[in-house]
């Protein structure tokens, strides 16, 4: 195989690693927009996600289509039920409340996977099989082209969602200010709620692509992929949509390219000095937007 | 009123330890008493039970049959926890219970730290799981320690089988290694692999890490196909080998993969036509032989449940080991648990072993210089989805 070829092949790697995190850093992102709140059971809902995946094609033997569903539908209403239950009631409270509370919620969904289903790693059936074409002597994994492209497409989706609806108006008044978009008669309530179904719903379709790429569930999965889904959203500026995207892949691609010249065993040590260096040099991101605190 | 049963109750217990207690002393005379100890209770309780079962069973096959020199044999066991301190305690306290020999320890770790305290009082000790090379060598200044004893690989020992195997039955020219980077198990294989590979003409094209929890290989096994290598060998555990191969084949990396008894299982985590054709080491070929299928049928009939792991049979075969030894002691006419006594036992170790004819090692156990067996590996194949016994290499 040339030189090129192998390139080729690692940006492919990159760019489809880089789908999962994007998808997963706009959840992140889109409910810290909302409700300034850092989720960090975001990545446990993906692992919940996975879980639900593996029920219904390992145990109950369903159409991989309605595991999909039923994985994504999962995931909306764990997301939605999670901020009912956990982060309503603490919406006036201080944010470090907020931020513990996210904590303890992802602590619980781990060991409570872990009570449930065991320790070990449960091995999920493949969705689907999809023939890898070949680009001259490349041949790209069929998998790799799917997950980009969902991507794509629940990106394209996402951002008509927000630029065209009237739901996505309302989301962006309460993330510009909450105060007022109240006042103007928007219901915050349902604008948050559907703030976290939206940003769910990315995260089921994240754990099917990533159970795709990666098809065992285990309980402690969702914890580094979250955690570096929001060095993601940190990088591309933490709020800001399109910077999750940006910051996705760039987080996958620094991936596959350490890992390519032979240092994988520093690959997460990479992403996090990512995280540091950018919140010494340029802590609003990529694409954020510079906020003056109020006094 | 309940406090004067309690009293009673209590004072009932405490008669009873005397009881009991002279009971054994009476004994002492008729019985050989070998020791045990390992995990019972928590995350690694699987391997120390299995260890306890196997060599319960050939004790109790031993007694029903008369036992050694018409002495019944007493396995007396403790659980240390996996904790290096709980370890000596209970080795401490079966030496003042009187043991003549030791079966184990489990864990390596466990184990070192009991060898720092046989060595110096000479006794005579088997262990059936502890695969790292300083269990019976001093890694500072290459000291033998020889009163231990294993009955199962040392670690380096499988690569090195792997790469002769890859050689001389496959005729592998190139060969590709991807290991979980620092930990000793798998890079311990991988580094032997390569030595021996220089040994035997396979050139390694190239040599891949990971850190642990990765569930992303594809990088590497680019790096690893771009080289087009005719093998891989992959000496993880079963978890990241199902990832990792599935991730290969979805990159068209179609050689074969070769791996070490870590695979064990593996044939729950990839599917079967990724796995096809690919092949491992181990110490155990479940049903492979005659001997092999009466030790699992006994074992089931004995605990009504089937062979957890290769742990069971090496203990077993351990255990078979030191009864050959123990008994080779007892003609020498020695005092039971004399100086001379354990150091006949010892000796016996290289005179009996060879005959005996093991689940693990139908050969027989022949020790080298370091006290390590040389015995044949098993080298076992997914055929449709089935880890399928090959040979005996």
């Amino acid at each position: 195989m040339s030189v090129f070829s192998t390139i080729l092949r690692q940006i492919i790697n990159g760019l489809q690693s880089g789908s999962i995190y994007a998808l997963v850093a706009l959840g992140y992102s889109m409910v810290y927009g909302i409700i300034m709140l850092l989720n960090f059971a975001h990545g446990d809902i993906i692992m919940v996600g996975a879980y639900i995946a593996w029920l219904c094609m390992a145990r109950f033997a369903l159409n991989p289509v309605l595991a999909i569903l039923f994985a994504i539908i999962g995931c909306v209403l764990l997301g939605v039920s999670i901020e009912k239950v956990a982060y309503k009631p603490l919406r006036n409270s201080p944010r470090i409340s907020l931020l513990i509370t996210a904590i303890g919620i992802s602590f619980l969904l781990e060991n409570a996977a872990q009570m449930i289903f065991g320790a070990g790693a449960q091995v999920i059936p493949p969705f689907f099989t999809v023939p890898s074409p070949s680009i001259g002597s490349v041949e790209i994994p069929g998998t790799a082209i799917v997950t980009i492209a969902v991507t794509a497409l629940s990106m394209v989706a996402l951002t008509l969602l927000i630029q065209k609806t009237k739901m996505g108006k309302a989301m962006r008044a309460v993330s510009e200010d909450t105060g007022a978009a109240q006042l103007m008669g928007i219901n915050i309530n349902r604008t948050i709620s559907f703030t976290f179904a939206i940003g769910s719903a990315l995260a089921g379709i994240g754990s099917v692509l990533y159970c795709t790429a990666y098809p065992q569930a285990t309980a402690t999965m969702g914890s580094m992929l979250g955690l570096k889904a929001f060095v993601a959203a940190v990088l591309g500026g933490i709020g800001s949509i399109p910077g999750a995207m940006i910051g996705g892949f760039a987080i996958g691609l620094a991936e596959a390219l350490v890992s390519a010249v032979g240092l994988s065993v520093w690959k997460d040590g990479v992403v996090f000095a990512i995280l540091i260096i950018v919140l010494l040099v340029k802590p609003t991101g990529i694409l954020g937007r510079s906020m003056t605190e109020k006094v | 009123m309940k406090r004067i049963i309690s009293f009673v109750l209590a004072f009932l217990m405490i008669a009873a330890c005397f009881a009991f207690g002279g009971c054994a002393k009476q004994e002492a005379a008729s019985t050989i008493k070998i020791g045990m100890q390992g995990p019972y209770t928590g995350s690694t309780a699987v391997y120390g039970l299995a260890v306890q079962t196997g060599a319960r069973l050939y004790v109790d096959q031993l007694n029903k049959a008369g036992g050694i020199n018409g002495k019944q044999v007493e396995l007396i066991y403790y659980d240390n926890k996996g904790d290096d301190a709980e370890a000596i305690n209970a080795f401490t306290r079966l030496v003042d219970e009187g043991i003549t020999a030791f079966l184990g320890d489990v864990l390596t770790g466990n184990t070192l730290a009991v060898v720092a305290e046989a060595y110096p009082i000479n006794m005579p000790m088997i262990t059936a799981s502890a695969t790292a090379a300083e269990v019976t060598v001093n890694p500072d200044d290459g000291t033998v320690y020889t009163n231990v004893f294993r009955s199962c690989f040392i670690d380096p020992f499988q690569g090195e089988k792997m790469a002769q195997y890859a050689a001389e039955k496959l005729g592998v020219k190139t060969a590709a290694v991807i290991a979980l980077t620092g930990d000793a198990y798998s890079a311990g294989l991988a580094d032997a692999f390569v030595a021996k590979c220089a040994e035997v003409g396979i050139e390694v094209v190239a040599q891949e890490g990971y850190a642990v929890g990765d569930k992303d290989f594809n990088a590497q096994l680019t790096n690893i196909a771009a080289k087009n290598p005719d093998v891989v060998f992959c000496p993880n555990y079963y978890e990241d080998v199902g990832m990792i191969v599935t991730q290969a084949r979805a990159l068209g990396l179609d050689t074969t993969f070769l791996g070490g008894d870590g695979w064990g299982g593996v044939s729950e985590y990839a599917s079967a036509e990724d796995l096809e054709g690919c092949l491992y080491c181990s110490a155990y070929a479940p049903g492979s032989t005659e001997e092999v299928r009466a030790f699992e049928a006994a074992y089931e009939e004995a605990y009504g449940q089937p062979v957890p792991n290769m742990f069971a049979p090496l203990a077993y075969d351990a255990a078979a080991v030191l009864c050959a030894a123990i008994a080779k002691a007892e003609e020498s006419g020695a005092k039971t648990g004399s100086d001379e006594y354990k150091q006949a036992i010892i000796d016996a170790f290289r005179t009996e072993g060879p005959s005996v004819s093991g689940i693990t090692s139908a050969g027989g156990y022949t020790f080298d210089e370091n006290n390590n067996p040389i015995k044949d590996a098993v080298i076992m194949e997914l055929v449709d989805g089935v880890e399928t016994y090959k040979e005996v290499f």
